[in-house]
């Protein structure tokens, strides 16, 4: 019974890592810049298909893909943001950029088919990570645990850039109060586009992690937007990396146990778990009051 | 005001009328899904049809075959119903085809009953759907009606113990409760079973479910964009097929286009279908050979693409042995007990419920020239829906 909790719980907290990664980025900016960006989870499918290409047809180790997929989709993200995002900004502005945002996601499924096909593309990974671990009475997937090492990783050096470094503290001036932290000579504008790029390669390495998990092909970007905006509505929409995480932790396991306990209920249990929170602190987890 | 819209109207009509110095085409008016994850499904149903058309010209009595193409965007009745409104009202088709779900069959079926058009479905597979729609007839096939072959012989292979996992909506509940009911029937035990929404992304739930229950089978139904790459990657990962539990499932889990990527991980899986793209048989290899030049690569003949050509070819028989017109009654009386010499095999719609009798194949995913392909080792001859007859 133990064993069957813990093995799942396990495959939640993997799951939730991903979710983490492939969100924290929509939560920072949708924080610091109040931009309602529907076209973030381009930037994960752009990050899996990067590195799927470069091991098909390069020939490239799995390991060496990830800081390219990462630096690929950062810069897409960075030219977005530039070209086009920043026309947009502003409070009043969101029905814009739902619109620009959403027709961006979908221009981008259009591209994606006309370039690497409609099926979903072959993955193949090297054998010592995708075999299981005994370790006592569990079984261990060993692709899984490589996702969390890498995500402790990642949320450590996260949490401590933007806690403990002048652009963290710099990035949380702005979320608190844009005019204020331009007035104290901060180029703001600077700083929208350098989160945009952290968030964007986050994306981009969530989903060259998640090839192996999930299905590569086009309609990737519009599976995951839902699962990545109930992160960032948990999370607290303040561009709090904590916050992002616990939701997206919080959703990742309530997925997979509740699918493994309760399979009869099907999705229902991650919009329960929605709404229940939702209830309960309406502005997410994390928010401060 | 009113008045000079009439007058516009009525003089458009007859210029266009007698502009036109040919006969008036053949309307035949195409429902399928384009959008998002369907995309691709869609783009396979247009090569087909354009592969039968090139075999065999596009004029019928002289007149032009023309096929008026409408996207239902996916899950989406209204919009289905709505768009087989506007081709009968506004391009006035003598004829409608498509649909791939369910839900937007019965809405395009409710538009044929009270405008008396025929409508050919494709694909939507959900048993019932069609018996109380006169002029609508199905080239498909039904779940229920592969699963049922498939659930005798697990049992007859030694398979005591079975769970089912299934996507919750019309067909994935309709082809468990088909299993389960044959395979209790025989004498097997179901240890349970889970719906995985159809939106699932994250199958690791389901497989460590499997895992743990530890049943002889898993019947699996997750139609061909639902998911058959990570669900079975998972399950080689974690080891299902290892433990022993052997994976049988309906054939949209091994669709032919997403075999590349499920790779190694389909090795050995059984499935039953009414078509594998390498049914061994003049018809078929014609029909691969053909759609293969029409398709450039892009993606290979499936079940899908077997279905339109067959609803193309039943279109052209009732067209031609009407002169080019359609008469809804006469329409269905020569659909009633069809023939058609399918690259499938051999298969007549049943005179009573207008669903499809056609072989069922038990197939085992093998490589072959270094190619995944689901070789066919069992026919069932002429099977009907067990629920429909």
């Amino acid at each position: 019974m133990i064993a069957n909790f813990l093995n799942i719980a396990f495959s939640g907290i993997a799951y939730g890592v991903l979710l983490f990664l492939m969100a924290a980025g929509l939560s920072v900016t949708q924080g610091l810049m109040n931009f309602l960006n529907l076209t973030h989870a381009v930037f994960a499918m752009a990050g899996g298909y990067f590195a799927v290409t470069l091991m098909n047809d390069l020939g490239w180790p799995f390991f060496a893909t990830l800081p390219v997929a990462t630096l690929g989709a950062a810069l897409l993200g960075m030219l977005f943001e530039r070209t086009l995002f920043r026309r947009f900004y502003g409070a009043d502005r969101h029905l814009d950029q739902i619109m620009l945002t959403i027709g961006l996601t979908f221009m981008a499924v259009a591209a994606t088919t006309y370039i690497w096909g409609p099926n979903p593309l072959p993955v193949r990974l090297p054998s010592y990570l995708t075999g299981l671990v005994h370790i006592g009475f569990l079984d261990l997937d060993e692709y899984r645990l490589f996702l969390i090492a890498v995500g402790i990783v990642l949320i450590t050096l996260l949490i401590l850039g933007f806690e403990r470094t002048s652009f963290g503290a710099k990035i949380r001036a702005a979320v608190d109060n844009r005019r204020v932290t331009a007035s104290c000579g901060i180029n703001v504008d600077r700083l929208f586009m350098f989160a945009f790029l952290i968030g964007s390669g986050l994306a981009g390495l969530g989903g060259a992690l998640s090839v192996n998990l999930l299905s590569v092909d086009p309609n990737f970007a519009v599976a995951f937007l839902a699962y990545m905006l109930i992160v960032v509505v948990l999370g607290g929409q303040n561009g709090s990396i904590k916050g992002a995480l616990g939701a997206a932790l919080l959703l990742g396991v309530a997925d997979v146990v509740g699918k493994y306990y309760v399979p009869q209920t099907g999705a229902f249990i991650i919009y329960t778990v929605t709404v229940l929170v939702l209830f309960w602190r309406p502005n997410g987890i994390f928010a401060k009051s | 005001m009113r008045l000079a819209v009439c007058f516009g109207l009525a003089f458009l009509l007859t210029w266009t009328g007698s502009a036109s110095a040919q006969p008036a085409p053949i309307k035949i008016g195409l429902i399928y899904s384009y959008t998002g994850g369907s995309l691709n499904g869609g783009r396979i149903v247009d090569a087909a049809i354009e592969t039968y058309m090139r075999q065999h010209g596009d004029t019928i009595a002289g007149r032009k075959v023309v096929i008026i193409k409408r996207d239902d965007t996916g899950l989406a009745p209204d919009v289905a119903r709505r768009i087989a409104q506007e081709l009968i009202v506004q391009e006035h088709v003598d004829l409608l085809i498509g649909t791939v779900l369910t839900p937007n069959a019965s809405a395009v079926a409710g538009v044929s009953t009270a405008a008396k058009k025929p409508f050919f479905v494709m694909n939507s597979a959900t048993s019932g759907i069609i018996a109380k729609h006169p002029y609508t007839a199905r080239f498909g096939f039904t779940t229920p009606q592969i699963t049922a072959p498939l659930a005798h012989w697990a049992y007859k292979n030694g398979m005591r113990t079975a769970y089912a996992v299934y996507q919750d909506y019309g067909p994935g509940i309709d082809a468990a409760a088909q299993f389960q009911k044959t395979f209790v029937g025989d004498g097997g035990k179901m240890l349970g079973e889970a719906r995985i929404p159809v939106t699932n992304v994250d199958f690791s739930a389901y497989i460590q479910r499997i895992k743990d229950v530890k049943p002889d089978t898993v019947f699996v139904f997750l139609n061909n964009n639902g998911g058959a790459v990570p669900f079975l990657r998972g399950c080689e990962q974690a080891g299902v097929q290892k433990a022993g539990i052997k994976i049988v499932a309906t054939g949209d889990l091994v669709d032919e286009n997403y075999l590349p990527a499920i790779g190694d991980a389909a090795l050995g899986l059984i499935t039953a279908f009414h078509y594998s793209a390498i049914h061994p048989s003049p018809a078929n290899k014609r029909f691969t050979a053909d759609f293969n030049k029409v398709a450039g690569g892009q993606f290979v003949v499936d079940f899908g693409a077997v279905q339109a050509y067959d609803v193309m070819d039943a279109a052209y028989k009732v067209l031609t042995a009407q002169n080019g017109n359609i008469d809804p009654d006469k329409t269905m009386e020569l659909v009633k007990g069809m023939k058609l010499d399918s690259p499938r095999g051999p298969m007549i719609i049943d005179p009573q419920t207008r669903d499809p009798i056609e072989n069922v194949y038990l197939r085992r995913t093998e490589k072959r020239g270094g190619m995944l392909v689901n070789v066919e080792f069992e026919t069932i001859p002429m099977v009907k829906d067990p629920n429909e007859s």
